[in-house]
């Protein structure tokens, strides 16, 4: 078991330094940030000094090795555009994101699990075939269309819902959450439904071809020939074993929401960190854009490891070693 | 009427599938006395597991559905009961084990759990008592070990062992009935020739009767006191164990013994064991008169125009089959 923690820890770190590397080559070809930093009118000794301040005299070796330094104690740089530390910046944008992600993975969860388990239980019910057509639909729908008719619908037509922004948020030490204001709910509810409306398509149709093949396990027949009941044999027998392959999915999901609320965000103008990240590459604002991509990817691998240990924890047929 | 513990009388399970309906059974009469074994005989895909499934009701259905028949237990027809009714008669007075011992567990559960489950749900024990119940039950099907053992998840056993769990866990409510479908096939003899054994005992000890469900009529020998033959949905021939052996009155129960290799007898010079010509009909397209006809080396003319009823030959054995007209 430990020697399996360690062994897949030491390949979340392995991932993260690809993914750095990844980022330095990317951003040799992405402008000069010197000119970004120092502005357009500068001189060519201003532009000169900048270059030296930033280290761009250096060799690149010399180079990769101060960014992935200063990388591991925090340090991201400065914005070009705000003249703030770039993590501080993506961090600050971090609750509304986790927070839109986080709803939104719950809602297609717990929709998705259950319409999937209906659908599987009772494959012929009217209810199972429409809800196995409106998932397919929304798959093949893009979600900034979903964005749009939404806010059409809800915000615009009905009046329900606010179209856009947070609404109001309270800080607790450095969160600042939407989750406790009537205002931060109802502006919550519209981009939540929007981002988790692919997954749950996703869900329903997984967990729901997951259970068909679970039920027609022969040791489903083994639970009904004990005597218990359609139902205890589904929440019991199949249920656990159909969610093993879907914990995956789910982890995968989760990274997903969050890295791709970028559209939601857009849409809904939520201020996220997709939001600022779209800002950041329209202002080439390298520092902030080299940010969100190291905490999207650190957010992935967190994931995966997570999953990958529950996934033991869940079926004991993996050995640990 | 009180010596049987199940009566069933003209049972027509159909399938009705999209091809076409299938008629696995088509007026199947069996009885099962007390304390006795019964053996299920015939090929592949003749009925013999619609039968088991039929008494449990764990019919799939759609798309199967029994359509006519009586299912005695007792004074009860089970086939009149209702879901909740016959969910309190399952794994309690009527339990079940299945041929394939590998999967019929459930792989994320410790095996102790799967058998106190059943305890549990029919005895109403507490977790405790049915802790011990389960440990108990685990001893008594020769499971060494047994209190470390109900930790084990299934995929730590081998396949006796976990036949043996299976039976632990159909036994423990003490059943009137005990329907075991190949329990034996999917092991290697040794091992089958343990279990076999083991079920032998428990019946004695428990006074549990038997529906052995088999292919196998060395299986029959050693197990079963009456036999039905079956093929394509009905039964063929019914018999004592020794008549069966010693007089069978079915082309095809006589066909089924003679593909058996004997020690006594010399090996042909072919090297091939006498086989029943052809293969089981499709039950989609049954032909007319006896479904047998055209595997039989006797067929007459009688046998194309109606199926046979059951004659009787005395003593039990009954048969169907015109050569016995």
């Amino acid at each position: 078991m430990l020697s399996y923690i360690s062994g897949r820890i030491l390949q979340s770190i392995l991932v993260l330094i690809g993914v750095t590397i990844i980022c330095f080559i990317m951003f040799q070809y992405m402008g000069d940030p010197a000119l970004a930093l120092a502005g357009m009118d500068a001189t060519k000794e201003q532009l000169e000094e900048t270059a030296r301040m930033l280290g761009l005299d250096r060799p690149l070796y010399e180079q990769y090795v101060r960014f992935l330094w200063r990388a591991v104690h925090g340090d991201f740089g400065i914005s070009f555009m705000t003249k703030t530390p770039a993590l501080q910046l993506v961090l600050k944008r971090m609750p509304a994101t986790l927070e839109l992600a986080g709803t939104a993975m719950i809602f297609a969860t717990l929709i998705g699990g259950l319409v999937g388990v209906f659908a599987a239980v009772k494959p012929r019910f009217v209810a199972s075939r429409l809800a196995m057509v409106g998932t397919l639909m929304r798959i093949t729908l893009p979600t900034f269309f979903i964005g749009i008719l939404s806010i059409y619908f809800f915000a615009i037509l009905l009046g329900w819902l606010p179209p856009f922004g947070r609404g109001d948020v309270i800080g607790i030490g450095i969160w600042s959450t939407g989750l406790l204001t009537v205002s931060g709910l109802k502006h919550l509810i519209l981009p939540a439904l929007t981002l988790g409306m692919f997954q749950l398509s996703m869900s329903t149709r997984v967990i729901r071809g997951e259970m068909m093949e679970v039920l027609a396990e022969d040791y489903i027949r083994t639970a009904r020939a004990k005597g218990l009941s359609v139902l205890m044999v589904t929440l019991r027998h199949a249920l656990k074993n159909a969610l093993i392959p879907f914990v995956t999915i789910a982890g995968l999901q989760v990274g997903q929401l969050i890295a791709f609320s970028i559209v939601t965000e857009t849409v809904f103008q939520w201020p996220g960190m997709g939001n600022l990240l779209l800002m950041s590459i329209g202002q080439n604002d390298q520092p902030v854009v080299i940010t969100y991509i190291m905490v999207i990817a650190f957010i992935f691998v967190f994931i995966n490891l997570t999953v990958d240990l529950t996934y033991c924890l869940l079926n004991p047929r993996i050995a640990y070693d | 009427m009180d010596d049987y513990v199940i009566q069933i009388k003209n049972l027509h399970t159909h399938f009705f599938t999209d091809e076409g309906i299938v008629r696995a059974l088509e007026g199947i009469d069996l009885d099962i006395r007390k304390g006795e074994t019964l053996g299920l005989v015939g090929e592949s895909g003749c009925g013999k597991s619609v039968t088991a499934l039929s008494i449990m009701q764990l019919i799939p259905q759609p798309p199967g559905r029994i359509v006519k028949g009586e299912i005695l237990f007792g004074r009860q027809n089970l086939l009149a009961l209702g879901e909740p009714q016959m969910r309190h008669i399952r794994g309690n007075s009527i339990s079940m084990i299945f041929q394939e011992p590998m999967t019929s567990l459930n792989p994320i559960m410790r095996i102790g759990r799967q058998v106190a489950e059943s305890i549990r749900l029919h005895q109403g024990l507490s977790r405790e008592k049915a802790r011990e119940q389960t440990v108990a039950m685990l001893a008594k099907v020769g499971i060494p070990d047994p209190l470390m053992r109900a930790e084990n998840y299934p995929h730590q056993m081998s396949g006796g062992m976990r036949q043996r769990v299976m039976i632990a866990m159909a036994l423990s409510c003490n059943p009137e009935l005990l329907i075991a479908d190949e329990p034996s096939t999917a092991l290697d003899v040794t091992i089958q020739a343990q279990i076999l054994n083991l079920m032998n005992r428990l019946k004695e000890h428990m006074g549990t009767s038997i529906l052995l469900i088999t292919h196998d009529l060395g299986v029959i020998a050693e197990m079963a006191q009456t036999v039905a033959v079956m093929y394509a949905g009905l039964i063929v021939e019914y018999a004592q164990v020794g008549h069966l052996f010693r007089q069978p009155a079915h082309p095809y129960t006589r066909g089924l013994i003679n593909s058996i290799p004997k020690m006594e007898q010399p090996v042909p010079e072919s090297r091939r064991l006498p086989a029943i010509p052809g293969t089981v009909p499709n039950l989609l397209e049954l032909p007319e008169g006896c479904f047998f006809r055209n595997r039989c080396t006797q067929s007459m003319d009688a046998c194309a125009k109606d199926v046979p009823p059951l004659m009787d030959l005395g003593s039990g054995h009954t048969v169907r089959c015109w050569l016995h007209a």
